[in-house]
């Protein structure tokens, strides 16, 4: 099923139906993206980009779910995500279609769009032609993504307008079919706030498959926010890409904690296309058993002016294996750049690996740009102070692995996203539900 | 009641304690001095059960071996050790760090633990008596403290865990005149019958305000003069340069033909 003709053959038969069929641009956009992809196959390790990840398998796999009850199961997933969380907005996408029965949209202020991706094509096609992509754009998994992508969000700020409260984006996957194909937007116009969340889930005895791309436009001096906490099964596959643009003076922040799946590859990038943009890449993944994650990030000053501020940790365990590229690119005009990255993995046993990879390409003199990354184990001699205090060792080891994780999730500003962020971590480090005290 | 017996102590193969006999009794206090590097704070984190080290020889505390026990329960039964270099550890708050420590020791003595309220009533009160604002206690431990407030969180420590064995390592070095009352104040408040005390210390002047029932030097891993705070005085003005040469003069292995 997975394999290229495949997936060919599916677009075959079913980009007639395709929400946004009829709009001529995107029809030939997504008959022009699945040629791409056809073309360029899975990527494979003879990559530069994938040097540490190979799709190679992906050919072979089989995504299929055995039957259950999928309201019942996407509602009892729900209310555990929602436990405790603020009212704020909730899209519910159950295999990667909009589930509205599900959803909470709330109230929101004028002058603010929040509607599935399938609703804007409907009503809004013009607004998305402009933003929503080319078939030559990012890796062959995001031309994939533009061809058979039919549903997500599409949030969209009019200038000047805030959304206080986080919007969060559910995506329930493996419920009745392996496979989920996700497109968002978030575009916000000159002085725009918004803060994004993308929550992944999954059925813990589904193998399946999740293709999503989240595109972010961040006007003149408005405020992104993305954070995205993704927590698929064990099995699961998780091929992602977030793109953003900022405009002069505007923020972005990209949370990603990446805790879950099998094999998880996130493409982050901004370009900074204005003076005085800033950006924050902040990361944070955890992988054991044999999960691999791989972010690969991008960062392009094009303007003066601006700053970045990446900042990737993982926890590795069992053979586990992390991979972190960092790609930092200042054009030659782009003067006064401050560029900070820093990638630091703890290794929780012999047969995990990390990877960390900085790339700078920097044209000009006038800038600032520092980078290191370690790889090291537990803190021998804080473990035997916390020792020496009364902690046991056990509970001692697992309080040094939250706290290195705790420094990511320091900061994420918004205390509701961090303190789920923290529960979400907890419950993947051993011992972890035992420092709930921790808050 | 302290007794180490013969204690040597080595990492990755260097002779670090060698043959070094001490008996602490309870009440009582002991100050140890000597010079950088004879190996005071390796006997003080051996007592406290780091590991690392290869150890041999006795250690009786309160007729059980301690050396048999692993270093969170030598702590739960009332051994306390201030680090000269408290151990910076980012990501956990002080508050937090400072109440897994006291329930870890009442759970072991079979107290009900404190739960939020009532640790902070108590940890307020005790962080008055050290001079520390509240502000400390939502920082994380020891990051980005000062010297000297890294010591008042080590006297704080003491003072909530009331130990039934203190050692006290260099507390008293890089502290301000008020912060060594103050830490001299915490000794003396748990000053009591049951209670021992170890304190290593460089200077004389602490002494003045904790005044111990015994001073010791040790020089190049052993115990080479005991005697009571004269000797302190003593080495004050003359330094420890005589020791040694007594010691040479004097071969080892005394009464071994
Ligand atoms: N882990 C280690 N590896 C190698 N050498 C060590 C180790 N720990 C201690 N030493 C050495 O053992 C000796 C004794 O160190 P220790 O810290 O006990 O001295 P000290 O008496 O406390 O000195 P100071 O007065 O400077 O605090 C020193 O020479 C030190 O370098
Ligand atoms: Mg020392």
């Amino acid at each position: 099923m997975s394999a290229v003709q495949g997936w060919v053959d599916t677009f075959r038969a079913e980009a007639q139906r395709l929400p946004g069929a009829k709009l001529p641009w995107l029809a030939g956009a997504r008959a022009r993206a699945i040629e791409r992809f056809a073309a360029l196959g899975w990527p494979t390790n003879k990559l530069e980009k994938w040097r540490h990840t190979s799709l190679a398998l992906l050919a072979q796999q089989e995504f299929a779910v055995p039957p259950v009850d999928r309201v019942d199961l996407a509602a009892g997933a729900l209310a555990q995500l929602r436990q405790g969380a603020e009212a704020g907005h909730w899209l519910v996408f159950i295999d990667g279609q909009f589930a509205p029965g599900l959803s909470d949209i709330g109230t929101l202020p004028a002058g603010a769009c929040v509607d599935s991706l399938a609703g804007a094509l409907a009503q809004r096609p013009e607004r998305l032609e402009a933003v929503y992509g080319d078939a030559e754009e990012g890796e062959s998994p995001a031309a994939l993504n533009l061809a058979l992508a039919g549903d997500g969000a599409y949030i969209e700020l009019a200038r000047g307008v805030a959304i206080e409260a986080p919007i969060h984006l559910v995506f329930v996957g493996g419920v009745s079919k392996g496979t989920q194909l996700v497109r968002n937007f978030i575009v916000a116009d000159d002085g725009a706030q918004v803060t994004v969340v993308e929550h992944y889930i999954g059925r813990d005895d589904a193998t399946s498959f999740t293709n999503t791309v989240t595109r972010v436009r961040a006007g003149r001096d408005a405020r992104v926010t993305h954070l995205k906490l993704q927590q698929e099964s064990a099995q699961a596959f998780h091929l992602a890409a977030l793109d953003a643009v900022q405009a002069r003076g505007a923020y972005f922040a990209s949370h990603s904690l990446a805790f879950g799946a099998r094999l998880a590859r996130n493409d982050i990038s901004s370009r900074l296309e204005g003076e005085g943009g800033e950006a924050l890449l902040n990361g944070l993944y955890h992988v054991d058993g044999k999960r691999h994650v791989d972010h690969y990030t991008r960062l392009d000053h094009n303007s003066p002016r601006c700053t970045s501020r990446e900042l990737y940790r993982g926890i590795l365990d069992g053979t586990g294996r992390g991979v972190f590229t960092g790609r930092i690119y200042v054009a030659p005009g782009a003067v006064k750049t401050d560029a900070e990255q820093r990638s630091d993995s703890l290794l929780l046993s012999a047969g995990a690996e990390s990877d960390a990879r900085p790339e700078l390409e920097i044209y000009n003199d006038d800038v600032k740009c520092a980078h290191g990354s370690t790889v090291g184990q537990i803190d021998e001699t804080g473990l035997f102070y916390l020792r020496s205090r009364g902690l046991d060792e056990q509970h001692a080891r697992n309080l040094l692995v939250y706290a290195f994780a705790a420094e990511v999730l320091a900061r994420i500003g918004e205390r509701s996203l961090r303190s789920s962020a923290a529960a979400a971590i907890r419950a993947r480090i051993p011992g972890g539900q035992l420092l709930e005290a921790l808050a | 009641m302290l007794k180490i017996k013969d204690l040597h102590v080595s990492v990755e193969g260097r002779k670090i304690l060698d043959g070094l006999d001490l008996e602490v009794p309870s009440g009582e206090v002991h100050a140890i001095m000597g010079p950088n590097g004879s190996g005071k704070s390796t006997l003080a984190q051996v007592l406290a059960g780091r590991e690392g080290f290869e150890v041999s020889g006795a250690v009786e505390w309160d007729g059980v071996d301690l050396l048999s026990l692993p270093a969170e329960e030598r702590a739960r039964r009332g051994l306390f050790l201030a680090f000269q270099y408290p151990v910076e550890i980012p990501g956990v708050s002080n508050a937090y760090f400072l109440r897994s420590a006291v329930n870890a020791v009442r759970r072991y003595r079979g107290e009900k633990e404190l739960d939020a309220m009532d640790f902070l009533k108590r940890v307020k009160a005790e962080m008055q008596t050290v001079g520390m604002s509240e502000e400390f206690l939502y920082r994380s431990v020891n990051e980005g403290f000062s010297g000297g407030e890294k010591k008042r969180n080590e006297v704080l420590q003491m003072a909530l865990l009331e130990p039934k064995l203190a050692i006290l390592d260099e507390t008293d070095s890089g502290l301000d005149i008020d912060a060594l009352r103050i830490v001299a104040d915490g000794v003396n408040r748990l000053r009591s019958p049951e209670r021992s005390m170890i304190v290593i210390t460089h200077y004389q002047r602490l002494l003045d305000y904790i005044v111990p029932d015994r001073v010791h030097v040790l020089s190049r891993g052993r115990i080479v003069r005991s005697g009571d705070r004269e000797l302190a005085l003593e080495l004050e003005k003359r330094g420890y340069g005589w020791l040694e040469e007594e010691r040479r003069k004097e071969p080892r292995g005394v009464g071994q033909r």
